[in-house]
């Protein structure tokens, strides 16, 4: 090769390098850039003939141009990896641009996944059964229709005997009168359980209940109550108070607590009421609790003698305590419902809430 | 009880503040629901004579009045009516205040001016009287001008409304709260003890007679006779102490009755002796049908047996001498031999009666009193005598000698061995005999300690102490209470027994999760409904009926939720909120005459009862914007899928009633169906008011579905997966109508084997192609070896043997 045809090479190489490099950034897509990259760097490009083009020179002159070939093929492929690169950026800016969504755009109404919801009367017994499956009771269940053994006899409350009145009751239209009732409350489950399983027991039932009564803001006709037993050796009144306030502070809350005063129920002896800080006032007073700071929850009592007998449960041998609440009630208080009277009307607006 | 403070010290010295009172009554279970206090804001109030009383032009309403308190005319305008010139009557002068907080101001009414206001009973809190004004005309030194307080003897009081519980008849008396209060306040507490009255000089015998026939009823009766009685108002400091208490005055026989019942619990009843033919009392049960006018003007039917369980239907009757009938024993007078101005010579009657012949009776005629609530729960039969010894005290005229008493079984006092250490086994507290004691001997139990042993006699006005054995834990509460429950220590107990939810429990809990999870929010519809929705859905069949219902819409006990949650989408849906999603856990009942259960039942000693039939549902309506069955079978799935059950097979059912005839399939497992699912019968949900929608129902028997033994589980127990490629075949059978996509399914399902890793339905079709009454179901098999690759020739007898199960069934390939 002489220099003059060196020169040449020079020229040729300059050119091509020139003419790739507008080639390849005039591409302003990625798809545009794989073309131009075919024309410029590929096989049949004017850069590869003309490598295949030094065959035909002598060695020292091949040698020259091979390199200055060889050098604008290295810059013109990080050229390519260059503008690879800002192509792919811009791209994916677009494609971002192009995806933009408001995510306030949904909602549950037009959301095809929308969860349901538990009534809250389902959830507070949930919270109730799950304290005390924590402390160690079991969960016993009992039919809502019962006798009159089960539901009064049973517990100590014989055949018109005035403390029935404290019970307004639904007879059904079965057997002689007055003989098969809606359970008025979830004590008939204690009878139950204490005629099938021996002691020791002990165990929480919940259900629904129902007492003649005209519905008001505090009080449903059909409702639902949450019963406890503990039936076993050595159990005293002071473990019922006990066990009503670890209760009462893991429900409600710490700074919650229960006092007992006494009073009767035909199935305990001695009885009591179990009355609870004020959830609205925390114990300050207010027009909830009539200004005492108390509010009645629950009653309760140690198992009466004339139950065990009932039952077939030596009273010599074990004691035991029950007790028993509103489950709606306690719903009421812990979410400040002013009228029971809307967990029965299945409106949506309400159930939605919980 | 309205119990004024000023009453209580008349048997103990409580010095307290009343709120401190308030407390121990509390604590002591006679619980304060209310505190009045009495004689407060009533300082300006004063007596005014009433001087003329005028029309005010253009008023009907008001008049107005010329008072003079003392110092001169006064024109004040009143609403009352009740009172003429000459009376006396309260005046609360400009610038007074009354008990109420009320301001009284001059005011200006209908172009008259008042100067002041003439009060009511109500308005000076001294009665629950607000019919007219307070007239005074007939106490005794009342003149105008003279304060109120002084003109009535009013003193400052305080009168808490105590709650006696049930078992306490002994404390629904003056002196039973007192002796509570006392007790626990360690304060001598003292019972009236009546001086002997002045004497007729005749013996009672020679006046009245007394016969009991009915001595089971009542068991004691003790007449007296006083004569010379002259029926005017009552003191004026016995007035008072009733009308805090809460009862009206009426006269002074009558007041003297009430006073010694509010007193010492006690009811007895005066007759005017000269009204009673035969001049005595003859007590007998009711004869069959007998019928007595009761001093409410109300003909009651007597000595027939009520509907109330226990009711044997004999009533106990009081009659005079002659055997008609003067009242109902315990409980109402008769109109009859009423004291009235005339008279002058007073039969007085005071008994103990049966508690439980009281009660039935008091139920059935559905008449409660004053007396019959004391007798029914139970008084003193030895508190009698002091009852007529204050009777006569107070009444203050001659009494002849002696009394009739008739005495059947009594009860006597009751002994009670309390083993000491069953005081600490009880109440978790170790009380020692002395102590118990110290509780108890100021309630009237009398205690001797017997090594042990606390021996105690139980005083005759505690009838809620029981007889041993049961009477231990009786005397145990109520040292407990005198003691007081807040004293008792607290101790969580604790034992080695473990606690926790059942399975089914669990899994209940976890199903409802479920269809929450998928959109669906829990309902409560009413367990008691009206039998016309049964039928409305087309449930023929009986259902349990309420005998007595709060309504007729509430009258029978659901057999199904189906009316109940449609009723809910319809309520929803008239309030705009829109479609949704509603299941409910609840009981449905069956009648006895279709699937029933027996029971222990009441009062026959280990009789049998039958009882309704009930069966644990979980239902729901899907009325999303495009549910369907479709939908139901999908959420059926994930129900299944969660719960892990083994594939349950649907079989088409057009007699489900309620439900679509052709869009319903049970859910089939061995022995029955464990659930349905579907739509509801559009016509059906339409008479519910849901209309122009697709309802689609899922009911599920969850005593049957959450039972393993029915409802079998796949196991726990890992399945390794393969780590070799799966090979998928899709097949596309034309498959009559007639013939379940499921059944091609579970040929094919088992056709496969144990290579087969599933069987998907993922096409249906028809249309061109594809004959009327045929639709071309496509399915994708795909198989699978755990320790291998299956090869080409493995899968083509596969698949051949999968389209050789489908023509079995009647799926031909395309």
């Amino acid at each position: 090769m002489t220099v003059g045809e060196t020169e040449a090479m020079d020229g040729v190489a300059a050119r091509l390098e020139r003419d790739a490099a507008a080639a390849i950034r005039a591409a302003e897509t990625t798809e545009a850039l794989a073309d131009a990259v075919t024309a410029v760097l590929g096989k049949r490009s004017a850069l590869a003939r003309a490598h295949r083009d030094l065959a035909g020179l002598d060695p020292n002159a091949r040698r020259e141009a091979g390199r200055m070939l060889h050098d604008a093929r290295q810059r013109l492929e990080e050229l390519v990896a260059a503008r690879r690169e800002e192509l792919a950026a811009s791209e994916r800016r677009a494609m971002l641009e192009g995806d933009r969504l408001d995510l306030t755009e949904v909602t549950t109404v037009a959301s095809p996944i929308a969860r349901g919801h538990l009534h809250l009367v389902d959830q507070t017994q949930r919270a109730l059964e799950d304290v005390f499956v924590a402390m160690g009771f079991t969960v016993a269940e009992g039919p809502e229709s019962e006798t009159d053994w089960y539901n009064f006899e049973a517990l100590n409350i014989p055949p018109a005997h005035p403390a029935r009145s404290m019970w307004d009751t639904f007879y059904l239209d079965l057997g002689q009168p007055e003989t098969v009732v809606l359970r008025t409350h979830t004590s008939p489950v204690q009878v139950h359980l204490m005629e099938e399983q021996a002691p020791p027991i002990h165990a929480v039932m919940p259900g629904r209940c129902y007492r003649h009564e005209t519905p008001d803001a505090r009080h449903l006709a059909t409702f639902h109550q949450l019963e406890g037993l503990v039936v076993d050796k050595g159990i005293t009144f002071a473990d019922l108070a006990g066990t009503l306030e670890t209760f009462t502070n893991a429900y409600f809350g710490a700074d919650i607590h229960t006092r007992l005063r006494p009073a009767y129920f035909p199935f305990t002896e001695p009885s009591a009421e179990v009355e609870i800080t004020c959830t609205i006032c925390l114990g300050a007073g207010c027009r909830t609790c009539s200004n005492t700071g108390w509010v009645e929850l629950a009653g309760c009592g140690m198992v009466d003698p004339a139950v065990f007998e009932a039952v077939g449960i030596d009273p010599t041998e074990w004691t035991g305590f029950a007790f028993g609440f509103g489950i709606d009630r306690c719903a009421q208080m812990r979410h400040g419902i002013a009228d029971l009277r809307v967990l029965d009307e299945n409106e949506l607006r309400f159930l939605r809430q919980f | 009880m309205r119990v004024p403070l000023s009453w209580l010290r008349d048997f103990a010295p409580f010095d307290q503040d009343p709120t401190a009172l308030v407390a121990t009554l509390d604590d002591l279970g006679l619980v304060v629901e209310g505190v009045e206090r009495v004689g407060e804001g009533l300082e300006d109030v004063v007596v005014a004579r009433v001087d003329d009383i005028a029309a005010i032009a253009g008023a009907d309403r008001i008049r107005l009045v010329t008072v003079d308190a003392g110092d001169g005319p006064l024109e004040v305008v009143c609403g009352a009516w009740n009172f003429a010139a000459g009376d006396l009557v309260p005046l609360a002068p400009v610038g007074s205040t009354l008990p109420g907080g009320m301001q009284i101001g001059r005011r200006k009414m209908k172009g008259a001016t008042s100067n002041g206001m003439l009060c009511s009973g109500r308005e000076l809190a001294l009665s629950d009287d607000h019919e007219g004004i307070l007239v005074m005309t007939e106490v005794e030194g009342a003149a105008p001008g003279l304060p109120l307080t002084e003109a009535l003897g009013i003193q400052r009081d305080v009168v808490f409304d105590v709650t006696v519980e049930g078992n306490r008849p002994d404390a629904w008396c003056m002196a039973g709260v007192a002796r509570d209060l006392a007790g626990r306040l360690r304060l001598p507490f003292t019972l009236p003890d009546p001086a002997p009255p002045p004497s007729l000089g005749r013996p009672v015998a020679s006046l009245a007679t007394l016969v009991v026939e009915a001595a089971d009823l009542c068991p004691r009766m003790v007449v007296r006779v006083i004569e010379g009685v002259s029926v005017g108002p009552s003191p004026r400091w016995m007035a008072r102490r009733l009308l805090m208490a809460g009862m009206r005055p009426i006269n002074v026989v009558v007041d003297v009755s009430n006073y010694v019942m509010l007193e010492l619990g006690q009811p007895n009843h005066p007759y005017d002796l000269d009204r009673l033919p035969g001049a005595g009392l003859l007590v007998r049960r009711a004869g069959p049908g007998e019928r007595l006018v009761t001093l409410d003007g109300v003909e009651r039917v007597l000595g027939t047996p009520g509907r109330g369980l226990g009711d044997t239907g004999e009533d106990c009757l009081i009659c005079d001498a002659e055997g008609a009938p003067v009242g109902i024993g315990g409980i109402m007078g008769g109109e009859r031999p009423e004291i009235g101005a005339s008279t002058t010579r007073v039969l007085l009657e005071a008994a103990y009666f049966t508690p439980m012949a009281i009660a039935r009776t008091s139920k059935r005629l559905g008449l409660r009193t004053e007396a019959s609530a004391r007798f029914e729960r139970g008084c003193d039969p030895w508190g009698v005598d002091r009852a007529v010894a204050r009777f006569c005290e107070l009444l203050d005229a001659p009494v002849a000698d002696g009394s009739l008493d008739v005495r059947g079984e009594v009860p006597h006092p009751l002994r009670v061995n309390v083993p000491v250490p069953r005081i600490e086994a009880l109440l978790g507290v170790a009380i020692d005999a002395d102590e118990a004691a110290s509780h108890l001997e100021p309630l009237g139990f009398g205690c001797e300690r017997e090594g042990q042993v606390l021996v105690v006699t139980v005083p005759t006005n505690r009838p809620d102490v029981r007889p041993e054995p049961r009477g231990v834990a009786d005397v145990i509460e109520e040292i407990a209470r005198t003691y007081g429950y807040a004293r008792i220590p607290r101790r969580t107990p604790a034992w080695p027994e473990p606690g926790g939810l059942t399975a089914r429990q669990k899994a209940r809990r976890f199903t409802a999760d479920v269809l929450a999870g998928l959109g669906a929010l829990e309902a409560w519809t009413p367990s008691m409904i009206d039998d016309d929705d049964h039928r409305r859905m087309g449930l023929e069949g009986p259902a349990v009926t309420v005998a007595n219902p709060i309504a007729k819409e509430q009258a029978w006990l659901r057999r199904s939720m189906l009316p109940g949650l449609v009723r809910a989408l319809a309520h929803n849906a008239n309030r705009r909120q829109g479609a949704i999603r509603l299941f409910e856990i609840g009981t449905v009942f069956s009648h006895p005459s279709e699937a029933g259960r027996t029971a222990r039942g009441g009062t026959g000693g280990g009789a049998t009862a039958l009882l309704p039939g009930e069966r644990e549902l979980l239902s729901a309506v899907f009325a999303e914007e495009g549910d369907d069955a479709r939908t139901v079978v999908a959420a059926w799935l994930a129900i299944s899928e969660a719960l892990r059950l083994e594939p349950v097979e649907l079989v088409a059912d057009d007699g489900v009633p309620g439900l679509h005839p052709s869009r319903t399939a049970r859910l089939a497992v061995g022995g029955g169906p464990i659930g349905v699912l579907g739509e509801v019968d559009p016509s059906v949900a339409a008479s519910f008011g849901v209309e122009g929608t697709r309802v689609g129902w899922m009911e599920l028997d969850l005593g049957l579905v959450l039972d393993p033994t029915v409802a079998v589980r796949r196991s726990e127990q890992a399945q390794p997966v393969s780590r070799y490629p799966s090979a998928d075949v899709d097949l596309a059978f034309a498959v009559p109508d007639a013939v379940a996509a499921g059944r091609v399914g579970r040929a094919l399902t088992e056709a496969g084997g144990d290579l087969l890793e599933s069987a998907t339905l993922f096409d249906v079709y028809r249309g061109p192609g594809v004959p009327g009454g045929v639709r071309s179901l496509a399915f994708r098999l795909r198989y699978c070896a755990l320790d291998r690759t299956l090869t080409d020739e493995e899968v083509g007898t596969l698949r051949q043997a999968a389209i050789d199960a489908a023509a079995g069934v009647g799926a031909v390939l395309r």
